[in-house]
């Protein structure tokens, strides 16, 4: 599959019109996109396959159950994070905005246990927004880098939460404080595929929609690709990054109720670390660390490649210790492969212009 | 605090850039005096407000919790003056003082350990340095990888094992302090370092470079500055002197663990910012640093003795952080001096 990939390149400019490079130039970079999407795809397989060679059990039903259940958070994540990341910015702070909302949505519903599963998914949304729009009002007015803001509101909203959970009285808030209607939503399935999966993936195909057939999404690609000339356009360039920031924080929220439903066992602790997976997901999906480029179904099968070493690792017998290492190189070896892909398709675009004149 | 920083960042960038300026003068740079101020004035008021904040047995507490941080410091201020970042400092902490864990474990002399770790500490910083400046990768994504592989690695060396059993000498060594003064032995080493270093930054024509290089690469390129090898024995060096503090780290809590450190970036970074050195390159200086990381560590020791509770600390040191980056914009902001509108937003 993947070799079929990289072939078609090659044969393209023949059945191409030949008169506008741009939009040829622009097929070739979604092809890029395709083919690097494919490449995640080929490394999947590629890992269940040995996997289950090692070991058949793992395509079990319940095992498989399981490992969407792990993936649908990082997933949700991975999702926001592409759109921060794609306008050439970073959010460190989402593992933090997760245990915030965790948090919250479980105190919420230790204490009003009758509050409806939806208005406590909205709570959390709500908790995660707002603190996205701190995070991108920050970095949009006084236009200093994120990485620095968000690993500062990481330390923040961890320590927020903490200082919370230490000040009330319920330190730990464990499954018997929490209501049976919302405990049910981390094991309930639909034609036999975990909710949380299925929530995890209209997340997916919204954002997905959005950034590829809305305006202010597609702006948000201009931003990443070129700031000063996105803000000579008329790009709304802070506005558009605020609300960037404020909707993966929101999704950051999200993420923290399901954490709630799937482990029901919350302190202050929630998702440390987790911003580390998240960035990667991200990355190792071909979305850009500099901006302009990368879909969030690149960033999904990330997100499930990450998930599956995490489970697969054991299975084959190898030390769990190495998954963090895995990720780390993964990020790596994508930004080793985006640079190499990246310098190939700027000579062939060079080339093809030279040709055109 | 927002007014007194205000001519911190034009004033202290100017003369750093300037070879013929006067370089005894320059280490105590206008930009640096700023912060020096707001560390002499908090010591003041904690020295007369905050009981037991001024006694020998404090200070000692404080300057061995200030060290590591310091030290680290140090070399990623050079790296954050060309316009580099190295994000993966804690977790070569990390792994080296998993490596020493493990090899003191398996019977080797910490005379040989000591050497092997610190290579090892250079090793890592040179594959940062090869993917950034051979690769052309931006060196933010790179040492965010290396960040999780290095820990990663860590943990696969060690698990979740400690080992703890360091022969007393060294472990009473880390802890000793000069005499009956409550100041630690290792402040002397340190102060060494710190010379050394402000000496190559602030007196050398490779201190100027660095500067050069964080302005403008292509300039300081077409200058005649070597401005990838530079780069590069930065990042190795940067390995090394983390690996030294892993080493510090594990004899002064006398416990190898692969979680050892874990966040330290995030205050090492902070200080640096604090002291006044830009985070896209090209100006602040050393004495900044130095005030910042122990403005930072006796706000922290403040706080703790007056038993506010360490989430709180992660709050403020966070807060601090934002502060310490926001200000300097808005500060230009306000005196009309922007910096290019096209500048872009990652180092």
């Amino acid at each position: 599959m993947s070799a079929a990939g990289t072939k078609a390149p090659s044969p393209a400019p023949v059945d191409q019109a030949p008169e506008h490079t741009g939009s040829r130039g622009a097929t070739l970079v979604q092809r890029l996109v395709v083919v690097r999407e494919l490449g995640i795809f080929a490394a999947l397989l590629l890992l269940v396959l040995v996997t289950v060679i090692a070991n058949p059990r793992f395509l079990s039903g319940q095992n498989m159950r399981d490992l969407l259940l792990s993936a649908s958070i990082l997933t949700v994540l991975a999702a926001g994070q592409t759109i921060v990341i794609v306008t050439r910015n970073v959010d460190l702070s989402v593992g933090s905005v997760l245990g915030l909302s965790a948090y919250a949505s479980g105190t919420l519903l230790a204490n009003a246990p009758g509050t409806p599963v939806i208005v406590v998914i909205l709570a959390g949304m709500v908790v995660g927004a707002l603190c996205g729009v701190l995070n991108g009002a920050i970095v949009a007015i006084a236009k200093v880098p994120s990485l620095v803001v968000t690993l500062g509101t990481l330390y923040a909203f961890r320590g927020l939460d903490s200082l919370w959970a230490s000040s009330s009285d319920r330190l730990q808030i464990n499954a018997a404080d929490l209501p049976a209607s919302f405990k049910s939503l981390g094991g309930a399935r639909l034609l036999g595929i975990p909710v949380l999966f299925l929530i995890a993936a209209a997340v997916v195909l919204l954002v997905g929609f959005y950034l590829r057939n809305y305006r202010s999404g597609r702006e948000l690609y201009g931003i990443g690709s070129d700031p000063a000339a996105a803000r000579l356009s008329g790009i709304p360039v802070g506005r558009r990054v605020l609300v960037a920031f404020a909707v993966n924080g929101a999704l950051a929220g999200l993420a923290g109720v399901l954490y709630a439903a799937r482990f029901q066992t919350l302190d202050a602790t929630a998702g440390t670390g987790l911003e580390l997976n998240v960035v990667a997901a991200a990355v190792v999906g071909g979305v850009a660390i500099f901006g302009g480029s990368g879909s969030v179904y690149g960033a999904a099968l990330g997100a499930l490649l990450l998930t599956t070493i995490g489970t697969s690792l054991p299975q084959l017998g190898l030390n769990p210790f190495w998954r963090d290492a895995a990720v780390g190189a993964l990020i790596l070896a994508a930004i080793v492969l985006d640079r190499t892909l990246s310098l190939r398709l700027a000579r062939r675009l060079r080339g093809r212009n030279l040709r055109g004149s | 605090m927002a007014v007194d920083t205000a001519p911190a960042t034009p004033a202290g960038q100017a003369p750093a850039q300037r070879p013929q300026g006067p370089s005894r003068l320059r280490l105590l740079g206008t930009g640096d005096g700023v912060i020096t101020f707001v560390l002499v004035a908090f010591l003041l008021v904690a020295g007369f407000t905050v009981e037991g904040f001024a006694s020998s047995r404090n200070t000692g507490f404080l300057l061995l919790d200030v060290v590591v941080i310091m030290l680290i410091a140090l070399p990623l201020t050079l790296v954050i003056v060309t316009g580099e970042i190295d994000l993966s400092v804690a977790s070569t902490v990390g792994l080296t003082s998993a490596v020493m864990g493990q090899l003191w474990f398996s019977g080797l002399p910490l005379e040989l350990i000591i050497p092997i770790c610190l290579l090892l500490g250079a090793f890592l910083g040179a594959v940062n340095g090869f993917l950034v400046t051979r690769l052309g990768l931006p060196s933010l994504a790179v040492t965010i990888g290396t960040l999780a592989l290095y820990r990663g690695l860590a943990f696969v060396v060690l698990g979740d094992r400690a080992v703890a059993d360091f022969p007393r000498s060294w472990t009473g060594w880390a802890l000793s302090s000069i005499g009956t003064t409550g100041i630690p032995v290792v402040v002397v080493p340190l102060l060494v370092l710190v010379v050394l270093t402000g000496v190559v930054l602030h007196a050398t024509p490779i201190g100027r470079s660095l500067y050069a290089m964080g302005n403008s690469e292509d300039a300081a390129r077409f200058s005649g500055i070597g401005v990838e090898r530079t780069k590069f024995w930065l990042f190795v060096v940067t390995g090394a002197v983390a690996a030294l503090g892993g080493i510090y780290w594990t004899l002064r809590y006398g416990s190898a663990r692969a979680d050892n450190a874990q966040g330290l970036e995030l205050q090492v970074i902070a200080a640096i910012l604090l002291g006044g050195v830009s985070i896209f390159g090209g100006s602040g200086g050393l004495v900044g640093v130095i005030a910042g990381a122990l403005l930072l560590g006796s706000l922290r020791n403040a706080l703790q003795l007056v038993n506010v509770p360490s989430d709180v600390l992660n709050i403020v040191t966070g807060v601090l952080l934002i502060i310490a980056v926001v200000t300097p914009q808005v500060a230009a902001a306000v005196r009309g001096r922007r910096r290019p509108r096209g500048r872009p937003a990652a180092p």
